[in-house]
């Protein structure tokens, strides 16, 4: 408890200098969040291989936080570091106020980890599966029989609980090892991967259990993820990870205003005047390249600083101006322009 | 240590053994043939022998090649008497040591190497568990039901052995203090050895069937003594066993004392 309110109070009164990676937490979340997670310029090396490579970053509780990688960026590695399960080659790491390696077995009490492959016992029910697990987790005797009902009413296992998981399809599995993940109510979930091999109805499903953990239940959800798509959805601050390091870290948006720019801007003028828009267009400084599609819409790359510009060099030139709509970019213009940014520019 | 959670987990890899037919067919059929097959077979030698030209002559010839103090142990027994003590009470005895080893391994190995076969033992390090407890659980997973079927075995052979017997005999004869000492005292540290091998092996490899084949190496020392037991080479007598039981259990405390040193989470991860 006391190592947990110095973490938090650590967390108030900032360090004196920030680690290399560290940015972007926007004040009113640092002001007001504790930090669950909090990495020390950690590292791990498996002989030569670099996995994980000073790694400074905070996740904040209640958060959901999206790390984003390739295959083999140091995603599953960092879970089992914050979890104990491998020791660090370098750096250091505090998972709710305690050290995963000298306090293991606490902090995996506390938390809960969704792997890539269900890991179920096939040769176990449902139920034994469960109950199994509800001890191991040290959810008390009396209450393990009713949790483990409730858990599998509530993910639609309950009619097939006697049923050996061997003969479950991989969407039932993945439901499975869902209730066995919130047995014990952990503050603190690891999902990895969660959704890779399921259709999109249970896709949907889960993503709509991990905002509600996050929004009803302030539990912290760190979501190791490639699908870009589900980590633009469902996080508010996400971590892009390359070769074990970091890129970047912030909200999706905030990434997208520092990292992606120019923006894409469409234009769309009157039927016949696309060639004068683009002429007038292409005496405005700093626009590459203009394209003209069809007779009547455009297409560039402009700073958002840019847009104002744009508009008045079209009124000027007399066109009949119906739309100009800079494209907000995506997780994945973000994520792609880390990849082709060196890792300093990428750092605030 | 979190006794709740051995029990849970013990209890689990037990059940998980007993829904393998896999596991389960040498766990039955080995049993069977040691203690039920072999006594039956051996009791009968005798009787054929005796029918066979020059049988009992031959026995007599080998009873009489035996060293000294085992002719004293079958002293005041007729040939055919003799043959079937011999047999049944000396030569067979580490031949019966295979079970523990061999019901210790085999749960062992389903518990250990199976868990990484099934891809059941990362979810299980994620559990609050420590590695004590999970040593724990694993060890008493294979090394409880090891004794207690151990000790089953031993009776029934008993009883198989005494009935089948009974028309050479004409009594109860079996088991004598060897025998009791063989059992009580070597069989639970053969069974920490064959639990210990496979605790060595399991960090090392990742199929049930490549852990109980290299495990298994570790039995051709007792199928030395087995062969020098059937030549009448060696006959070990109840202290001779009893400090070869000294012997097998510092073996026993040496390997599973270093398996509980080296059977830590961040050595399991690291060959997932």
């Amino acid at each position: 408890m006391l190592s947990y309110l110095a973490n938090y109070l650590g967390y108030l009164v900032p360090a004196p200098s920030a680690p290399r990676h560290e940015m972007a937490v926007p004040p009113t979340i640092a002001a007001t969040r504790t930090a669950v997670i909090s990495t020390d310029r950690l590292g791990r090396r498996f002989g030569d291989t670099v996995a994980v490579d000073d790694l400074s970053l905070e996740v904040f509780e209640g958060e959901v936080f999206g790390f984003l990688g390739h295959n083999g960026a140091g995603k599953t590695t960092t879970i089992r570091l914050l979890t104990g399960l491998l020791e660090p080659s370098a750096g250091s790491a505090r998972v709710l106020g305690l050290s995963p390696i000298g306090d293991g077995p606490v902090v995996r009490r506390s938390t809960g980890v969704l792997t890539e492959t269900p890991a179920l016992d096939e040769r176990l029910t449902a139920r034994e599966n469960l109950t199994f697990f509800a001890r191991l987790y040290g959810v008390p005797e009396p209450r393990t029989a009713a949790r483990v009902a409730e858990l599998l009413d509530e993910f639609e296992l309950a009619d097939r609980a006697s049923e050996r998981v061997g003969g479950y399809s991989k969407g039932m599995k993945q439901r499975l090892a869902l209730a066995r993940l919130l047995l014990h109510d952990p503050q603190l979930l690891f999902l990895d991967e969660p959704t890779a091999g399921l259709d999109p109805v249970a896709a949907r499903r889960l993503h709509l259990l991990i905002q509600r953990l996050s929004r009803e239940r302030g539990r912290t959800v760190f979501l190791c993820t490639h699908n870009l798509v589900e980590a633009e959805q469902l996080c508010d601050r996400v971590a892009v990870l390359a070769h074990g390091r970091l890129l970047a870290v912030g909200t999706p948006a905030e990434l997208a205003r520092r990292l992606v720019s120019p923006l894409e801007v469409r234009v769309s003028v009157g039927e016949g005047e696309g060639d004068a828009a683009a002429a007038a267009l292409r005496g405005v400084g700093g626009l590459s390249p203009v394209t003209v599609d069809g007779g009547a819409t455009l297409t560039c790359r402009a700073p958002r600083e840019q847009v104002p510009e744009i508009v008045r060099a079209l009124a000027a030139a007399g066109t009949r101006i119906f739309a100009v709509t800079p494209r907000t970019p995506s997780l994945e213009d973000v994520y792609f322009a880390l990849q082709e940014t060196p890792p300093a520019e990428a750092q605030p | 240590m979190n006794w709740r959670a051995i029990r849970a987990l013990a209890a689990r890899d037990l059940t998980v053994v007993r829904r393998s037919r896999a596991m389960l067919a040498p766990l039955i059929l080995v049993p069977v043939i040691v203690s039920v097959v072999m006594p039956a077979l051996v009791a009968l030698v005798p009787r054929f022998a005796g029918q066979a030209p020059g049988g009992v002559g031959n026995g007599a010839a080998l009873l009489g090649n035996l060293p000294p103090a085992m002719r004293q142990a079958l002293a005041g027994y007729t040939p055919e008497q003799a043959m079937l003590v011999l047999l049944a009470v000396y030569s067979l005895a580490p031949l019966f040591l295979l079970l523990p080893f061999m019901i210790a391994n085999v749960i062992a190995a389903d518990s250990i190497a199976g868990e990484r076969e099934r891809k059941t033992l990362e979810a299980l390090l994620y559990s609050p568990v420590t590695d004590g407890e999970l040593f724990m659980a694993k060890t008493l997973a294979a090394w409880v039901p090891a004794l207690f079927a151990t000790l089953g075995s031993f009776l029934v052979y008993a009883v198989v052995l005494n009935a089948a017997a009974w028309p050479t005999m004409g009594r109860v004869f079996f088991p004598n203090a060897m025998w009791v000492v063989l059992v009580l005292w070597v069989s639970p540290a053969v069974a920490g050895v064959g639990l210990g091998a496979m605790v060595l092996v399991s960090s090392r490899v990742r199929a049930v069937q490549e852990a109980i084949q290299l495990s298994g190496l570790l039995v051709l020392p007792l199928v030395v003594v087995v062969v020098l037991q059937v030549r009448g080479s060696m006959m070990l007598g109840t202290r001779a066993v009893a400090l070869a039981g000294v012997v097998v259990w510092a073996v026993a405390a040496a390997i599973l004392a270093y398996g509980a040193r080296t059977f830590r989470r961040v050595n399991l991860i690291a060959k997932l």
